[in-house]
């Protein structure tokens, strides 16, 4: 009954040249479970095959980078020995069948990421993206999905700090899920998953064993169809109760010295973190899975290797440290069991019930894995709208102004994360729904900002642009509370790479990241690829998830978006071309789907963006709030929504067209807030430096005015853009 | 002034309290859930978390742990006893205070900050606080306060009810109420007036820079006052 063949082989998720190349380098048929751990390893997600080639050229270094990708988490110095453990995960496929087990296993999943390195996480963050709200499952999954990361992390006790939620029908049939966490360590008290030495204990802790999640991550390798229904047993199930007890287990356990490496069991549990920890030491690796406590009875060797059994790690110890690691997890009630130990054979060889059942040597699983150079067709930019006088004719200035801040994509979502428990652990200075989330380094002056930024449209639109504007945007969510940039990690969600427009799209995403992060010195530390989100042959808009971190010396001097004061000066730094094309008034206002996203001056957004740094750092700038979608009044009614202020806005000069002045998304742009006794030093700052700005307003009264164009009440605005998604919700 | 904190498998705000009450004054130590003795204390606290999951009911099995035999003994002798969120819950669970806390009306989590109407000040947990009303933070999904009407009337009778939801006004009516408690109760005494639970985590609201420093008061008050 476990022959195998080559059918077999196909189920499992192999193309049959693949099959081929196994057997070819075994020699032979393998079993079963050779099989399955074959299927596991050579899949898309765990060996990255159709985007290694590409990931490579992927800006990865700097002076502030401890740990590059290839590692569970990235690493990054924030000085004085601390150091932050962060990196972002997608779990699109589990989520969209079971939204609330899969976005919490999501969650789960990233924070044994950071906390395998030795890292107390202290933030999370999480980019979601839904079909159209008109679609029938969207509303459910939304608050599936809402349910499940917030059931995760409010169990755990991380704040959640910040995120992004986007609606597209690109979507549909294919919901994004990517979650992020933040870890904070002692530079010199990371642990890494290479292991070292032979004959040492192999150790499994945590959760037992069950049939959950068997070939989970060969799930997140294929394409959905009718049939996905049938997939809900291949989601795992999260406990972050025992989740919370493994951290602190671990962290107990890594105080002391006993540790040589440690991994997490994630996609393709014990198979692909055992051969990781033994492929990246250059070794054996022993198991006798009768030793593996499990939940269910008759597992096979089989299941046991391919079961994704959430909040279960694996340790390799120095040996004879066995007894005092077993205390610890007994204090905490945990599993603890030595399954086996490294071997010097560079196999790894399964035993069970005495005897041997599988035995493949360590490079046919990593080294050995298939590697593909797709093909791929470069994407023209777009031909610009001329939009005419006409369109613009019967438009009201206070209309569109109600309408973008009603659109789903920029209405508020604080009905999400007041789900979120965003002020655990006493140190979250900045809350959800500010251009960043902000905690401090526990104990210390400093604190470390993060944001999670995508956009989609661009990328469609053309994804060299769009790949380039996401880092962009991070780096000046950074820039606009005060902090200085250090570094991202970027989640790649993508339709399906067999096809030569997707893979284009990955191939120039990835393109335009390097570019940006280069320039910018924010340099890629560690991510995740999401490959085949697509659904009937409909794949999503690509959509690469940036998450960005960046370091406050002094927390005090943090921004925030809120308007402080009566009377000072409003201006807007970096030029305003007025570009409509792909920007959210094109699309709500216009109609008009067509067209290229708005170009990215390096030069000019690294100029603009250091200089409002300096400016920040100078004490200079009371409010600062990154110009986005929507452009700048939505962004100055955000400011003023926030705080119950209003602005005078100042004539436009000249003869520009009022819609594209104020609803244009060119990029490299911010909106600050200055005293009037500061601002011929301002002006003249930024003069000196040619930064280009505009001075748009006064911060007065309670509402919006431009004479004889606008004038709206704060209150007014607020309704509409404060209630959107309740209304959604609950109608 | 000691304090004693009890940190139970899944209690998760154990270092905010223990931060929070170092900072006000008290000698502050920790104790383990499998504990059977706690070392002298002025002050127990139980935290707010999960404790062991909450999977049974939230509270039940810390009402059942080992070291609570002590924490009832201490709470029966006159001791201050304060639970804050999953702390009030396990209160609940043990006897010591009286009613029950539901899942929240709307059936949603919710984190955001609150504003508490003082009931009672003739205890020591809020004896010297100058405000009527305190701004303070919850972080809950089972904060909804059920009880009878017989011991919803002995509550009121003695005077136990600590704190109620309420506006910046101290309006403590329906439209203010964030979880459907009942009376809008967010607070609890028992009858001697020595053991508080409480929704609001006041460890949260320490310092200008976090969501606000109304938590501060209560601290500097609770210290002042023993």
């Amino acid at each position: 009954m476990n022959e195998v063949n080559e059918q077999i082989a196909i189920d499992h998720g192999l193309k049959k040249d693949e099959y081929k190349k196994i057997c070819d380098l075994l020699k032979r048929t393998p079993n079963i479970t050779e099989l399955g751990i074959f299927s596991a390893m050579w899949n898309e997600h765990c060996s990255y095959k159709s985007s290694r080639k590409h990931l490579k050229k992927l800006h990865t270094k700097g002076d502030q980078v401890i740990q590059g990708p290839g590692e569970n988490a990235g690493v990054v110095d924030i000085e004085d020995d601390d150091a932050i453990v962060f990196k972002i995960e997608s779990h699109n496929h589990p989520s969209f069948i079971e939204p609330y087990q899969g976005a919490a296993t999501g969650v789960g999943g990233i924070m044994r990421d950071v906390f395998t390195m030795g890292a107390r996480p202290i933030a999370n963050l999480n980019s979601i993206h839904f079909g159209s709200p008109d679609h029938e499952k969207t509303r459910n999954l939304l608050r599936g999905v809402v349910k499940g990361i917030g059931g995760y992390g409010n169990c755990i006790g991380v704040p959640t700090i910040a995120g992004q939620t986007c609606f597209d029908e690109s979507y549909n049939g294919n919901i994004l899920v990517n979650a992020m966490t933040l870890g904070l360590v002692n530079k010199n008290k990371i642990f890494y998953s290479k292991a070292a030495g032979i004959n040492k204990p192999v150790i499994y802790v945590g959760s037992k064993t069950g049939r959950d999640g068997i070939h989970g991550a060969s799930m997140a390798s294929a394409i959905f169809d009718d049939k996905i229904e049938e997939k809900k047993p291949t989601v795992q199930v999260g406990d972050p109760f025992t989740e919370k007890l493994l951290l602190e287990a671990c962290l107990e356990l890594m105080a002391g010295k006993s540790i040589i490496s440690i991994q997490d069991m994630g996609a393709a549990g014990l198979t692909s973190s055992s051969i990781e920890m033994a492929s990246k030491g250059d070794l054996g690796i022993e198991i006798d899975l009768t030793k593996v406590p499990c939940r269910e009875e008759n597992m096979t060797p089989y299941e046991i290797m391919l079961s994704e059994s959430q909040e279960r790690m694996l340790i390799v110890l120095e040996a004879g440290k066995e007894d005092e690691a077993k205390k610890i997890f007994d204090k905490w009630n945990l599993d603890f069991a030595v399954i086996g130990k490294t071997t010097n054979s560079k196999n790894i060889e399964l035993f069970f019930k005495n005897e041997k059942v599988a035995e493949i040597p360590i490079d046919f699983l990593a080294e050995n894995a298939p590697i593909y150079d797709r093909k791929w067709i470069k994407a023209e930019l777009p031909k610009e709208n001329n939009f005419s006088k006409d369109q613009f004719k019967s438009l009201k200035l206070s209309d569109c102004l109600n309408k973008m801040l009603t659109d789903p994509n920029i209405a508020d979502k604080e009905w999400i994360w007041s789900q979120y428990d965003h002020t655990v652990m006493g140190d979250t200075i900045q809350k959800p729904g500010g251009n960043a989330g902000v905690v401090r380094v526990h104990g210390t002056n400093k604190a470390v900002a993060a944001a999670v930024d995508s956009s989609a449209t661009y990328c469609h639109a053309h994804p060299l642009t769009g790949g380039k504007q996401v880092v962009c945007e991070s780096w000046r969510n950074m820039i606009s509370v005060g902090a200085k940039p250090i570094a991202i990690t970027n989640c790649l969600n993508f339709g399906n790479p067999e096809k030569e427009k997707n893979m284009g799209e990955f191939v120039e995403c990835v393109e335009g990241i390097t570019e940006a992060s280069k320039y910018l010195n924010y340099p890629v530390v560690s991510g995740n690829v999401s490959f085949y989100n697509e659904t009937k042959d409909k794949g999503i808009k690509p959509t690469p998830s940036i998450g960005g971190i960046g370091l406050l010396s002094n927390y005090k001097e943090m921004m925030t978006m809120e308007l402080k004061n009566e009377g000072n000066y409003l201006l807007v730094i970096g030029k305003t071309e007025g570009h409509l094309d792909q920007s959210v008034f094109a699309r709500n206002i216009l109609s008009e789907f067509n067209g290229p996203p708005p170009e990215i001056n390096l030069f000019n957004e690294k100029q603009n963006g250091m200089s409002v740094l300096n400016l920040i750092n100078k004490n200079l700038i009371e409010t600062c709030h990154d110009v986005s979608l929507g452009g700048i009044l939505t962004a100055i009614s955000k400011m003023g929504i926030k705080s119950g202020r209003g602005v005078k806005l100042f004539p436009l000069e000249g003869l520009v067209n009022k819609f594209e002045y104020f609803f244009g998304e060119d990029q490299g742009r911010y909106i600050v807030e200055i005293k009037p006794e500061n601002l011929e030093n301002v002006e003249n700052l930024l003069k000196k430096e040619s930064i280009h700005f505009d001075k748009l307003g006064l911060v007065e009264g309670n509402k919006i005015i431009l004479e004889n164009d606008l004038k709206l009440s704060i209150d007014d605005i607020k309704e509409g853009y404060k209630n959107w998604i309740k209304e959604y919700m609950f109608n | 002034m000691k304090s004693s904190v009890i940190i139970f498998p899944g209690s998760n705000c154990d270092r905010d309290m223990d931060v929070a009450l170092k900072k006000f004054g008290f000698e502050n130590q920790m104790v383990w859930h499998n504990d059977v003795e706690i070392p002298k204390s002025d002050l127990i606290v139980l935290p707010g978390g999960f404790s062991y999951g909450d999977y049974l009911r939230c509270g039940s099995i810390a009402g059942k742990s080992r070291i609570i035999k002590s924490v009832i003994n201490f709470a029966n002798s006159g001791g201050l006893v304060l639970g804050i969120c999953n702390g009030f819950q396990i209160l609940t669970e043990t006897g010591l205070l009286p009613g029950i806390l539901q899942q929240n009306k709307y059936l949603n989590f919710i984190c955001k900050n609150v504003f508490v109407k003082i009931k009672n000040k003739e205890n020591k947990y809020f004896k010297n606080i100058k405000k009527e009303v305190l701004e303070l933070h919850i972080a809950h999904n089972e904060g909804n306060y059920f009880c009878s009407n017989d011991e919803l009337k002995s509550i009121e009778d003695n005077g136990q009810i600590a704190v109620t939801y309420c506006d910046d006004k101290g309006n403590d009516d329906e439209n203010n109420n964030p979880n459907g408690a009942i009376k809008n109760i967010a607070g609890i005494f028992n009858k001697n007036k020595n053991i508080l639970g409480m929704m609001p985590h006041p460890e949260r609201m320490i310092d200008p820079f976090l969501s606000g420093e109304d938590g501060s008061l209560f601290f500097e008050n609770l210290i002042g006052s023993m």
